[in-house]
């Protein structure tokens, strides 16, 4: 186990590492950024001063060094365009996409997988073809575009819900969340159930399939031949193995409900660091581009490593061994 | 004696892309109690079939269409599906073929076994446990506390086969249905749970029929023997009698086949042809086509011939010596 | 629903290797299983009626909507149905340039198909090449090259591409480019995984101690054997090309608004919400949305013909 964890763990550094310095070098490919931010009229000797100021006249391979030296030391550069220090920039964004990506993962769960379970127990009947079509809709129509639909008709037509931003923010225990207010609510219920919908449909037939196999599993007969009740096999038995892939999938799936933010928050003007992202990809804005995608890949690299351990304690049969 | 289960003209149809097909064909049989029955076919045979439907376990596209199951006289085709599910387990067990199959992966065996204890008995889990420990012990599987507590996994293939004929044992049911339970064992394996279920059928009282395709096992281990061919039973009888005086052309055929019976050096005679597709069965006899004695009349539908309880469905049944 | 297994059928059949007749018969079989979705049928119609109208477009469509010198300003905001100066009847109205919603969606959606299948095409060859080299080869060619394709699948292909199109830029291209990256791994994986079980078997171990050249055993042999399953994938790929194009477009990192474009016609739609014009967001999007559920729903059908676990 320790072995494992301590494998894992460097692997998870060297794949840091590489990406890193793959989304440095990437980012860095992108035009000028001081014509960006400073004026044309400018005289030649402000932007050299700006060049030096930034780092910018140094070689790729010095400037990495110097970004990753800064990165041990907590500091990811400032924002070219904000002028402020780019963690504290991610970090004021950040609570406003851990709200968004809570909530949608939550309903995407609640109403997912009991219908994914009722679709595959149940395969033929009229309610699950309906949920599998739905389903299909779900991740097959682009997130923007429903997105876009869900304002026009909550927003504009009807105008029970606010078309976007964020609501106002409360207090929850030691933190303050906009969770924790009817107007934050407000705001977030739609944005949250237009990332919900991708997950939602994906789950919807991970459980499904996952049900189906097991139905047909010799020891859900054998659980039957003993005279166990269906409410009995699905709850002790089949549960307990679909659970395992879509535990799986689930998590992997966090990260990239993580990454579709980007999408819903731009449709709903949400304030959070998927907006941030996207603003700083047309304002050039390297540093707050370099340390957001190094972020989430840190982040997922902590997920996988929490899904596999999560696998291994649902799945007896999986012992953990070191290295891969 | 009535008997523990007597099966009276079961049927029972699938539907499929290719039309209905008769999987099990007006079959009867009856067990008594302690006494042990092999049902013998080759795969495809409707042996299985015939197991799960006595059960009620067959899922649509299947459907059992006709016929009797009669358990301590009660008929269980008659029964509502709660009431049927209250059997199940209870009154009739069954063993699969493979026991890397049957039991749950995921679930310690002892919370296997002490769900399918309280489902017909109300105990706590605590009892339960206990109970299906000493149903371990029965089958004479050593340090069962620690079985209990071990993944399926982590057992031996005999050992989880054992642990299967326990959970069928744990209500002592009056007829327990053996599908290719050993099967997928090594040979020594198989004899030593042979020898056991041998020993259970005497003791517990308990009906056994045993379903294989090995007519070499049931020899050993059967009183009676059926002998089943593409859905229906063509000859039926004492082990002494089926085995030592095979009347149908079939059953002759497939001793014949048995390298053991067979005097080494000589090629082994062997069946011409293969199983049937239920879907594309001649009419009269199905098993015309690949038969020595097959004449015009073989067309017609076989009658029952039935001679000191030695039952052959056949127009020309071997002539006993 | 379709096979049951029939308690007599499982007659041991060893499948030979089939020879050519055999194929056409499978591929009759295939179209014979297709067919019994209607849903599947019309999907498959409704994407041949798109891709003619799509490229079909310049002769089908009273404007080339990009040539600024047909566009008039007064014909601004025409709702759908409107007739303006042109002289023909808008029936998906106009945009704020006074561009023909209905010629602008054709030529978008022909950029979407352009995009979507060379992208698909690429992601495909250069995802074959890579899975079938580790498969063949094993070793550490092949962990070195699976653990790269398993880390690119542990990643959303959205964040890739946006990695991708701000290293690159806009422009159609640089979109195709962004989306193989986004992409071939799955292909990769499809590939690497289906050969694997293949090249365990017997035939593969076969041509192998023959002097037969490696890339003819790989391609010959191996490679119609892993086919089936990537099928489904390109289908599915594809659709998502489609609509990750559509959505990096939408987010303003994909074409430029001078292209036609589904996404950047939403976009440029989005703007209008508010202003009582939904007519210009909400027929680009049922467009793509047609679209891609189409793909999608063909790509479902032909896995659960070819494969039959599936089968209900």
């Amino acid at each position: 186990m320790f072995g494992y964890l301590v494998g894992r763990l460097s692997q998870a550094v060297v794949v840091v590492f590489v990406m890193s310095v793959i989304v440095f070098v990437g980012v860095y490919a992108i035009g000028n950024p001081i014509d960006v931010m400073i004026d044309p009229g400018a005289t030649a000797e402000i932007r050299e001063n700006l060049i030096r100021q930034y780092g910018l006249d140094q070689p790729l391979w010095r400037q990495y060094f110097t970004f990753i030296a800064n990165v041990f030391q907590g500091d990811l550069g400032n924002s070219m365009v904000y002028n402020i220090p780019v963690t504290s920039l991610v970090f004021s964004r950040l609570p406003a996409t851990l709200e968004l990506v809570m909530v949608s993962v939550f309903i995407a769960s609640v109403i997912g997988i009991p219908a994914g379970l009722y679709a595959g127990y149940k395969p033929n009947s009229i309610a699950a073809k309906l949920i599998m079509a739905l389903s299909v809709l779900g991740f097959s129509v682009p997130t923007f575009w429903i997105g876009m639909l869900l304002i026009m008709g909550f927003a504009v037509e009807l105008g029970w819900l606010p078309s976007g931003g964020r609501g106002a923010v409360g207090d929850f225990l030691w933190f303050k969340t906009s969770l924790a207010t009817s107007d934050g609510w407000a705001h977030v219920i739609m944005p949250a159930i237009n990332l919900s919908l991708f997950k939602m449909g994906l789950l919807i037939r991970l459980t499904r399939a996952g049900m189906v196999e097991a139905m047909g599993a010799e020891y859900v007969r054998f659980a039957r031949a003993q005279g166990l009740p269906d409410r009995e096999i699905v709850f002790s038995h089949i549960l307990r193995n679909i659970s395992i892939p879509v535990v799986t999938v689930f998590g992997l799936e966090l990260g990239s409900t993580l990454a579709f933010a980007v999408v819903t928050e731009t449709v709903f003007n949400w304030p959070g660091v998927g907006k941030l992202i996207i603003d700083s990809i047309l304002q050039l804005d390297r540093p707050v581009m370099v340390s957001y995608l190094v972020m989430v890949v840190v982040l997922f690299v902590f997920i996988n490593l929490t899904v596999d351990l999560i696998y291994a304690r649902l799945d007896p049969r999986v012992r953990l061994k070191g290295g891969s | 004696m009535t008997a523990a289960l007597e099966v009276r003209g079961l049927t029972t149809r699938f539907e499929t892309r290719g039309g209905d097909v008769t999987a099990v064909n007006n079959v009867s049989f009856s067990v008594e109690k302690g006494r042990i029955l092999g049902l013998v076919g080759e795969s495809g045979s409707g042996k299985s079939v015939t197991g799960f439907s006595i059960l009620g376990l067959i899922d649509p596209p299947g459907e059992v269409c006709a016929g009797e199951v009669l358990v301590d006289g009660n008929d269980l085709r008659k029964l509502s599906d709660e009431d049927m599910r209250k059997m199940r387990g209870n009154r009739v067990a069954m063993v699969f073929q493979d026991p890397m199959m049957t039991l749950n992966p995921v679930l310690r065996v002892g919370d296997q076994m002490a769900m399918a204890v309280r489902v017909h008995r109300k105990m706590s889990k605590a009892e339960a446990w206990e109970e299906s420990r000493k149903a371990l012990d029965t089958v004479g599987i050593p340090s069962p506390e620690e079985r209990l507590r071990a993944y399926p996994h982590q057992l031996s293939g005999g050992m989880r086969q054992r642990v299967a004929i326990a959970m069928a044992l744990l209500h002592s049911p009056a007829v327990i249905i053996a599908d290719e339970a050993t099967t997928a064992l090594d040979v020594s394996i198989q004899g030593q749970i042979l020898a056991e279920v041998r020993d259970l059928a005497d003791r517990t009282g308990a009906a056994i029929v045993w379903i294989t395709h090995d007519l070499a096992v049931v020899s050993s281990l059967a009183d009676d023997i059926c002998v089943m061919y593409a859905g229906r039973i063509v000859e039926r009888g004492t082990a002494e009698q089926v085995i030592g005086q095979p009347r149908h052309p079939y059953t002759k055929g497939l001793l014949d086949s048995i390298p053991a019976r067979h005097e080494p050096g000589t090629p082994l005679p062997q069946i011409p042809g293969s199983t049937p597709q239920l879907s594309r069965l001649p009419s009269g006899c199905p098993f015309r086509p690949r038969c020595p004695r097959a004449t015009e009349v073989c067309a017609t539908e076989p009658p029952v011939v039935t001679v000191d309880g030695q039952t052959v469905l056949c127009h020309h049944p071997l002539e006993r010596t | 629903m379709s096979e049951t297994l029939i308690p007599g059928g499982n007659t041991l059949a060893v499948p030979a290797a089939p020879p050519a007749e055999t194929r056409v018969m499978r591929m009759r079989n295939f179209w014979s299983d297709y067919r019994r979705s209607w849903v599947a049928i019309a999907a498959l119609i409704v994407i041949v009626a798109l891709i003619v109208g799509s490229f079909g477009a310049p002769w089908l469509v009273p404007q080339d909507p990009y040539d600024l010198a047909n566009l008039d300003w007064l014909d601004a905001f025409l709702p759908p149905g409107t007739e303006g100066s042109g002289g023909y009847v808008h029936i998906l109205g106009t945009d704020n340039a006074g561009r023909d919603m209905l010629s602008a969606i054709l030529y978008g959606l022909r950029t979407s198909f352009v995009i979507g299948i060379s992208a698909g095409a690429l992601a495909l060859t250069v995802g074959i090449t890579i899975g079938l080299t580790a498969a063949y080869f094993g070793g550490r060619i092949e962990a070195f090259l699976m653990r790269i394709v398993d880390l690119q699948l542990s990643m959303p292909a959205i964040l890739l591409a946006l990695v991708m199109v701000a290293m690159l830029g806009q422009g159609v291209a640089q979109i195709i480019l962004a989306l193989v990256v986004a992409q071939y791994a799955y292909f990769a994986r499809t590939t690497h995984g289906a050969a694997s079980v293949e090249r365990r078997k017997d035939y593969i171990e076969a041509a192998r101690s023959t002097p037969l050249p490696t890339r003819r055993i790989m391609f010959k042999h191996l490679l119609p054997n892993v086919l089936p399953p990537l099928i489904v994938v390109a289908t599915v790929q594809v659709a998502s090309a489609i609509s990750l194009e559509a959505t990096l477009s939408f987010l303003g990192v994909g074409l430029p608004l001078t292209e036609p474009s589904l996404g950047t016609l939403i976009s440029n739609g989005f703007k209008y919400i508010h202003a009582g014009r939904p007519w210009l967001s909400i027929y680009p999007g049922l467009f793509l949305m047609v679209t891609v559920v189409a793909i999608n729903l063909v790509g479902d059908q032909v896995r659960t013909v070819i494969d039959p676990r599936n089968s209900r």
